[in-house]
């Protein structure tokens, strides 16, 4: 070793290169430090003039959003342009004396400062917030004539998304409002970061969510000097956006207008379908709001009166509102029977008002009983003992299977909202389902005397109004099953080329085509002769129909009186039905919540729709609902 | 209870024992700073100082767990690694994965590694153990295996090019060659040979790397496109003025201005808040560091870690000398990144490494002796 051999020549000249390197650091920190003088003091108002006299700048051009039209080209949604006047907040030395002083000269109203202050909050630093919308032309002048005084103030033209026609199908059309934090989530999820700057309105829910990326369009650019004010000097560079793609409907504007009529106060949902594509015609979900409120940040107040009513305005209760079907569930139990071979259509019960399960009475709502019942009878006249025995005869499990495979208790897949999970499954029961949603063993457990109930479709059964119309207007279309969709066609805005959504089959169900004419036959007996007969009297076509009624509150033993009972536990009324019998153009599921029976309430509506559809024939105001209609079924059990 | 007491203290005493509190305390000071920095210049988009104060987790455990690895562990990992490091580099150079222009990345299927980052520090550890090895017979014959073994990693990095790294490593290497003691002579002999083969050199350089060294000489000339990034820093820099504009206030950085902001132009962000005085105060804090790593190779008891200590100093002082050199505009910029400010995990963890081998040398040097 080196060391002790000569210990200390080695690490002395160790030392000394460690000296010189320590001073070989110094003499190049002391350059940076010159090289930062120079820069930073010598040079400072140099370049303090650049950085604030030369910025080339990126300004992203917001593209227009793609038009909405109706199946008949009735606009729905579109952009206007208007003049807004807007302060940058970090050029404004005081923002409170120039908002006043701007308030001198241009109208400038409580909720404009509100919304101004709301949108500081969330602004970004050198962004300009917008404190006046839809500037007057006597307005944009008198500002130009006073300009001087208010630097960090300017007028700029924006678009601007409108409904026109207001609060008309609002749940179907959904509206845009201002990018938050999990919309920019869901742009970076989707890889269109890039794409949304300058952006600030998103669709929030229905068709504007969910075919988002196709009416955004892509952001153009334009490259652009500016001046220590911030202003733009003169422009670089244009790369101009393009506008977002047009979107048609297979919504009829008119059709869907008079549905929403026809509801008057009433609280409830109605589906339209097209049988033989599954595009929507009409989709109604009562109360409605106007989505213009929402286009600019809606007001804190407006939101409260929306969010907090009791009638739920905000819920699209056409894919959010399970309900159980009632009666509407019989048609669909009778071709389940007939699939199995559990019925023949002759084959008739005699019903004694009642069906004993196991000392269990379940009663028929018509006291005495109905005599003697078949299947076409047990559809036209509503009854239920005939399916309580059949419910008990075929088991839950094939029940089930069968219920399942017409889509209910299943996600549509209809075009609303960010994704599917905005839709609602209902429930679907079944043993499976029931040990899914319980605990508890004791609670899993499937009881037989369960099924009975499931059979007249109350009981565990829930679905949404988007679900029945699918369901019959699979049956309207001997078994072929198409997705609920809104959108017809696609109008790309560069190429003005439309691209059809092509009707989506999901699937062909193998039915007997006798066993669906027995059932399409019944239903037609409905409205001739059973319980929609009064509300389709006279009508020129063939309707199919069944009537159905969803219980709110269970009345134990009590004589239903809907009169004497709060408005609220009323029954639910339902009606499906489809038109004409042989060549279905229309299929429909309506529900009138707290409607009691569904030949008093829904039935009517049903029957304007189908007048005016196939008829042409327009309405006067709201359908008339019939109070001496009685013949529904309840559910008793004892 | 006395007893949890005292096995708590012990603990805590044998958790901190082989910690440098100066070393420690200027390299949370400067990390300190590169926080609040990384902080502001991603403030208005995806902010990453929360990131970053996870990566500087990491490296801080890595910090600990090698000041505590003697320097004879150190010296076992030193040809092993280095083999690795020039294998993997050998490796890049045949099947690696081109970005922006550049074979730098080994695909692995699931992730992908930068093989020329070991090397930054096991360059230093393969030579450091290599005068170690024939210390008592050193000729000019060991000096031209040391220069022949630092020139291999560097050709193979500055030919994928990354030209940052490939100074690092190259420059890492010189260190302890410097440190074993090659003449003067020698190196003044080898700065006049590189300065005559400059041509040639020149004519081997990427179009990107002549483009950048022309613009050095003149940004104006491309003002939009190469000239760019050190237009826009030397504006950001000298508009900060002599107390800058403030925290969150840099015009030039807020405004999208700087290129690569809260990487390898950190300094134009932290220059531009904090002006000539938030500078100043950086580069003392960075002297600090030089100085308490060469002082602990001053009292290093071997070659090894004398080497080892001074290499590792002066690697800090030349990440942050051509860092703030080239976005002040006086070197032409190639990727390297302010140390402990820059975003970045990995820079972080070979950072903290170094830290962690300084330490280890310095806690150790008593054991040693006995």
């Amino acid at each position: 070793m080196s060391e002790f051999d000569n210990p200390d020549s080695g690490l002395e000249r160790f030392r000394s290169r460690i000296a010189v390197s320590l001073a070989a650091v110094l003499i190049a920190f002391l350059a940076l430090a010159g090289r930062f003088i120079w820069l930073q003091i010598v040079q400072h108002d140099y370049y303090t003039t650049r950085a604030e006299d030369n910025r080339i700048s990126l300004v992203p051009i917001v593209p227009n959003r793609g038009v909405i039209v109706d199946a008949n080209g009735l606009v729905l949604a579109r952009n206007y342009s208007a003049f807004t006047l807007e302060v940058t907040p970090s050029r404004v030395d005081d923002l409170e004396a120039t908002i006043n002083g701007l308030a001198e000269i241009i109208d400038v109203q409580v909720k404009d400062r509100k919304r101004f202050k709301r949108l500081l909050e969330d602004a970004k630093n050198f962004e300009s917030i917008p404190i006046r919308n839809r500037l007057t032309d006597e307005e944009v002048a008198r500002f130009a004539a006073h300009r001087y005084r208010f630097p960090g103030v300017e007028v700029k033209a924006r678009l601007f998304r409108q409904y026109p026609q207001g609060a008309l199908a609002s749940h179907a059309l959904g509206y845009i409002g201002r990018v938050a934090d999990k919309d920019v989530e869901w742009i970076d999820e989707k890889e269109q970061a890039a794409n949304y700057k300058g952006t600030e309105h998103i669709g929030k829910t229905g068709i504007e969510q969910r075919y988002e990326f196709e009416l955004h369009g892509k952001t153009g650019y334009e490259e652009v000097e500016i001046d220590a004010g911030g202003r733009a000097i003169r422009s670089l560079r244009r790369i101009p956006p393009i506008s977002g793609n047009n979107l048609a409907l297979t919504l009829d504007a008119k059709l869907q207008g008079m549905a929403e009529k026809a509801f008057g106060e009433r609280r409830g949902a109605l589906v339209a379908i097209d049988p033989s594509t599954g595009g929507i015609l009409a989709l109604v979900s009562t109360p409605t709001y106007d989505p213009n409120l929402f286009v600019d940040g809606i007001t804190p107040d407006n939101w409260k009166e929306l969010n907090e009513s009791i009638d739920k305005p905000m819920v699209n209760r056409v894919i959010n509102g399970a309900y159980p079907p009632g009666s509407t569930f019989k048609p669909f139990m009778a071709l389940a029977a007939l699939a199995a071979g559990k019925r023949t259509p002759a084959q008739a019960i005699s019903d004694p008002g009642f069906f004993n399960f196991g000392g269990h009475l379940f009663r028929d709502d018509k006291k005495g009983g109905h005599g003697m019942v078949d299947m076409y009878r047990s559809i036209v006249q509503s009854c239920d003992t005939y399916y309580y025995q059949l419910a008990n005869d075929m088991g839950i499990d094939a029940i089930a299977r069968f219920m399942g495979s017409v889509g209910l208790g299943q996600r549509t897949g209809v075009d609303l909202g960010k994704d599917e999970k905005g839709e609602s499954e209902g429930v679907l029961p079944s043993p499976e389902w029931k040990k899914r949603r319980f605990k508890k063993p004791e609670q899993q457990k499937w009881y037989a005397g369960e099924t009975i109930s499931i059979g007249i479709g109350q009981g565990y059964n829930a679905y949404t109004p988007i679900q029945l119309a699918q369901a019959v207007a699979t049956l309207a279309n001997n078994g072929v099953m198409y997705r609920p969709h809104l959108v017809h066609h696609i109008v790309d805005s560069k190429t003005g080329e439309q691209r059809l959504i092509e009707p989506q089959p999901i699937r062909t169900l193998n039915w007997k085509p006798e066993h669906v004419e027995v059932i399409k036959r019944a239903m037609l007996g409905v409205n001739k002769e059973g319980t929609g007969a009064r509300a389709f009297a006279g009508a020129p076509y063939e309707a199919a129909g069944k009537t159905g009624t969803a219980q709110v509150f269970s009345l134990k033993g009590g004589k239903y009186e809907s009169g004497r009972l709060n408005e609220r536990l009323r029954d639910h009324a339902l009606f499906i039905a489809f038109a004409p019998v042989d060549k279905p153009k229309i299929a429909l599921a309506v529900l009138v919540e707290n409607g009691g029976f569904g030949a008093q309430s829904a039935a009517p509506i049903a029957r304007m729709v189908f007048d005016y559809y196939l008829l042409g024939k327009v309405p006067g105001g709201p359908a008339a609902e019939d109070p001496t209609a009685r013949e529904e079924d309840e559910a008793d059990e004892e | 209870m006395t007893d949890l007491a005292a096995t708590l203290r012990y603990w805590l005493r044998q958790s901190v024992a082989h910690l440098d509190f100066p070393l420690l305390a200027i390299a949370a000071a400067i990390l300190g700073v590169g926080l609040l920095t990384v902080n502001s210049a991603t403030f208005d988009g995806n902010n990453r100082a929360l990131s970053q104060l996870m990566n500087a987790g990491v490296a801080f455990a890595i910090m600990w767990f090698v000041a505590r690895m003697p320097p004879q562990s150190l010296m076992r990992v030193a040809v092993p690694l280095y083999v690795l490091g020039v294998v993997l580099l050998v490796c890049v150079f045949l099947f690696g994965v081109k970005v922006n222009g550049a074979k730098r990345w080994l695909p692995l299927g699931f992730t992908r590694i930068q093989p020329s980052e070991i090397m930054k520090i096991a360059m230093p550890l393969m030579l450091a153990w290599y005068f170690q090895k024939f210390e008592a017979l050193l000729n000019w014959r060991h000096y031209l295996v040391a220069a022949l073994l630092l020139l291999v990693p560097f050709g193979l990095i500055a030919k994928q090019p990354d030209l940052g790294t490939a100074i690092l490593v190259g420059a890492a290497g010189f260190y302890v060659i410097f440190f074993a003691g090659l003449p003067w002579k020698v190196m003044f002999g080898l700065a006049v040979a590189g300065a005559s083969a400059a041509p040639l050199l020149w004519n081997m350089m990427h179009d990107y790397q002549r483009k950048r060294i022309l613009t050095l000489l003149d940004p104006t000339t491309d003002p939009l496109g190469a000239g760019y990034h050190i237009i826009q820093a030397t504006i950001a820099i000298g508009s900060g003025g002599a107390f800058g504009k403030g925290y969150l206030h840099g015009t030039q950085t807020h405004l999208e201005f700087i290129p690569e902001k809260h990487t390898d132009f950190i300094f134009a962000v932290f220059s531009e808040e904090w002006g000539l005085i938030g500078n100043l105060v950086l580069l003392v804090l960075y002297l600090l560091l030089i100085a308490r790593g060469l002082m602990i190779a001053g009292a290093a008891p071997t070659l090894f870690t004398r080497l080892l200590a001074g290499a590792i100093s002066l690697i800090f002082f030349t990440y942050a000398f051509v860092n703030m050199g080239m976005v002040s505009g006086i070197l032409p910029v190639v990727g390297v990144p302010l140390p402990f400010v820059s975003y970045g995990g990995t820079a972080l963890v070979t950072l903290f490494l170094g830290i962690g081998i300084l330490m280890s040398i310095h806690t150790h040097r008593m054991l040693v002796k006995k």
